[in-house]
């Protein structure tokens, strides 16, 4: 693999760019590796990159039954930030920050990762009392959150309408500095390419049917779409597919899957410099470095699988942009798209060993987990290289819904992301 | 947006009049008090999740307000019925094969 670098660049820029050889091979997966991880999203592939460097387990297949990064690490709307409630989250999230920080360095490869901020708007009195106790819950936990007024946000995001008279007037917002957004492909195409190159098999078109157990009940392998694998570890990271999958192993989980859409405008050029965030009127946006506006819309009501999600949410979503941001009222939208999302009771992931030896699970990140991608990643590999789980991860146990020891997000912020 | 049937009004009628409310056929303990921490795991949280002919409630609450029960494939969205509270659950071999001769 060669390393980008500026000499790299202007030596391929001589040739016309014609002579960059492939980021990674395109692999058959052999009959057997030590571990096996199902999905090739951003945290299946950062798992297995994870486990050949910090681990060095480098037999490792990490399959997909599309294109890697076909999933949601490919359809978000790739807003990053760690301000959440409840100090488990906390934890999780500000560890995949940490890791964000250096990961276009980490991996020779620019995941375009933009500290711009991420500006949430408070709209009315309960909103703004929830977002104090967010605000002093993150300073203890040593997360930045900051509250701004209604005049300090406009000045933060000039096109923001502040208006009095507005329908949802602003009545001030919470802004992380440190958060911002990623180029989503570049996440999972730096991943691919700096795990390949340390040995991983990524191998794409390829179902997963089943996950096999022994007559002990442990993990064997996994049924694919070109015959059986066998490994005696199993990571299942397939988001809103994960407890299809689980069932086969007769693992059933507390997951329902959602379509969540969202939207892109024409590009235009920039005029939006951060990323912000209503929950109240349920618009958010940000600018990519291409031009076009990001906009998020909300999940369907009803369970499906069908990747696509109806036209209510996107009426409804550029409605509220437009009262939130009048200056765009004319702007034209390209496309809408939609994920399938795996929603968890209290809003947060399962990540974590399962009751099969040698079957470990990464779900449930809902509407949310673009942001964690690389703090899941690098605990998800601790977890099944040790076969115990990291500090971060430990208290996002499956158990938890016995016990009734929740991390209840939901009920923090009843919102997507 | 989806067209959907209420049984009890009759008609077709645009998926906005409608809420749905989660998996249908999941009965309420009869005896709360002796269930242990893992049967209320199941009976609160664990949900089928199906990918196919799902089992589901709705309300037609912008209309009669009544809740009903719908069997609705999670692949297509398409609903192969939907039926009054009360009735018993269609059998599934015969609303596919139902739908396999229209
Ligand atoms: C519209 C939208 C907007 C979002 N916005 C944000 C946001 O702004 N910020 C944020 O933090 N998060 C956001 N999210 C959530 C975020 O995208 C996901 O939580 C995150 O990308 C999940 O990553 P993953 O690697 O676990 O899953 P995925 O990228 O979905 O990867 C799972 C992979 O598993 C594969 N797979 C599934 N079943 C099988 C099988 N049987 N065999 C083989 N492979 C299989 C799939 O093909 C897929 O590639 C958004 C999601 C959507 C849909
Ligand atoms: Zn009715």
């Amino acid at each position: 693999m060669t390393r980008f670098s500026a000499l790299s660049l202007l030596k391929n820029a001589m040739t016309g760019h014609k002579d960059w050889e492939p980021q990674w091979p395109d692999s058959e997966p052999k009959q057997e590796y030590d571990v096996v991880i199902v999905g090739a999203g951003g945290h299946g592939l950062g798992a297995a990159y994870y486990l050949a460097k910090e681990h060095g387990i480098t037999n490792v297949a990490v399959i997909d039954k599309g294109w890697l990064g076909g999933g949601n690490t490919g359809r978000n709307t790739t807003i990053i930030r760690s301000n959440y409630l409840y100090d488990e989250s906390a934890r999780m999230y500000d560890h995949a920050l940490d890791l964000w920080e250096g990961l276009s360095q980490e991996l020779n490869y620019n995941v375009m990762f933009s500290q711009r901020g991420v500006m949430m708007l408070a709209h009315n009195v309960h909103d703004v009392q929830s977002f104090h106790r967010h605000l002093h819950s993150n300073r203890l936990n040593g997360v930045d959150n900051q509250w701004l007024t209604p005049e300090e946000a406009k000045a933060y995001c000039p096109p923001l309408n502040i208006s009095k008279s507005a329908r949802y007037p602003v009545m001030g917002a919470a802004l992380q500095r440190r958060a911002g957004t990623a180029r989503h492909d570049a996440v999972a195409w730096g991943y691919a390419r700096a795990a390949a190159a340390r040995g991983v098999d990524i191998v794409q078109n390829c179902p997963v049917t089943a996950i096999r157990r022994d007559s002990n009940g442990a993990v064997e392998g996994v049924e694919t779409a070109r015959g059986f694998i066998r490994a005696k570890k199993v990571a299942v990271s397939a988001a809103g597919h994960t407890s299809v999958l689980m069932d086969t192993a007769g693992v059933r989980l507390p997951l329902e899957s959602y379509p969540l859409q969202a939207l892109v405008s024409e590009p235009v050029k920039p005029i939006f410099p951060c990323v912000v965030m209503s929950n109240t009127v349920h618009a958010y946006v940000s600018q990519s470095d291409k031009g076009e506006l990001v906009v998020g819309a909300g999940t369907d009501q009803y369970t499906s699988y069908s990747q696509r999600g109806g036209l209510p949410h996107i009426q409804h979503t550029v409605a509220a942009v437009c009262e939130v941001f009048p200056i765009f009222t004319r702007m034209r939208m390209l496309r809408k798209w939609g994920g399938i999302v795996d929603v968890t009771p209290d809003r947060s992931p399962i990540l974590n060993k399962t009751p099969v030896q040698g079957l470990y699970v990464n779900c449930g990140w809902g509407t949310g987990g673009f942001k964690a991608t690389p703090g899941a990643a690098n605990v998800l590999a601790w977890t099944v290289a040790r076969d115990e789980p990291h500090p971060i991860n430990a208290p996002f146990h499956l158990d938890r819904f016995r016990t009734g020891r929740l991390i209840d997000e939901a009920a923090a912020a009843a919102v997507a992301h | 947006m989806l067209l959907i049937h209420c049984p009890y009004c009759d008609e077709d009628l645009p998926e906005l009049e409608f809420t749905y409310a989660g998996e249908a056929h999941i009965d309420r303990p009869a005896d709360p008090a002796s269930l242990d921490d893992e049967a209320w795991r199941n009976y609160l949280f664990i949900r089928s999740n199906v990918k196919g002919p799902h089992y589901e409630r709705w309300r037609h609450n912008h209309g009669c307000a009544r809740f009903f029960n719908a069997v609705r494939d999670t692949v297509s969205d398409r609903f192969l019925t939907t039926y009054r509270v009360g009735e018993p659950r269609p059998d599934l071999e015969s609303l596919i094969g139902k739908e396999g001769r229209e």
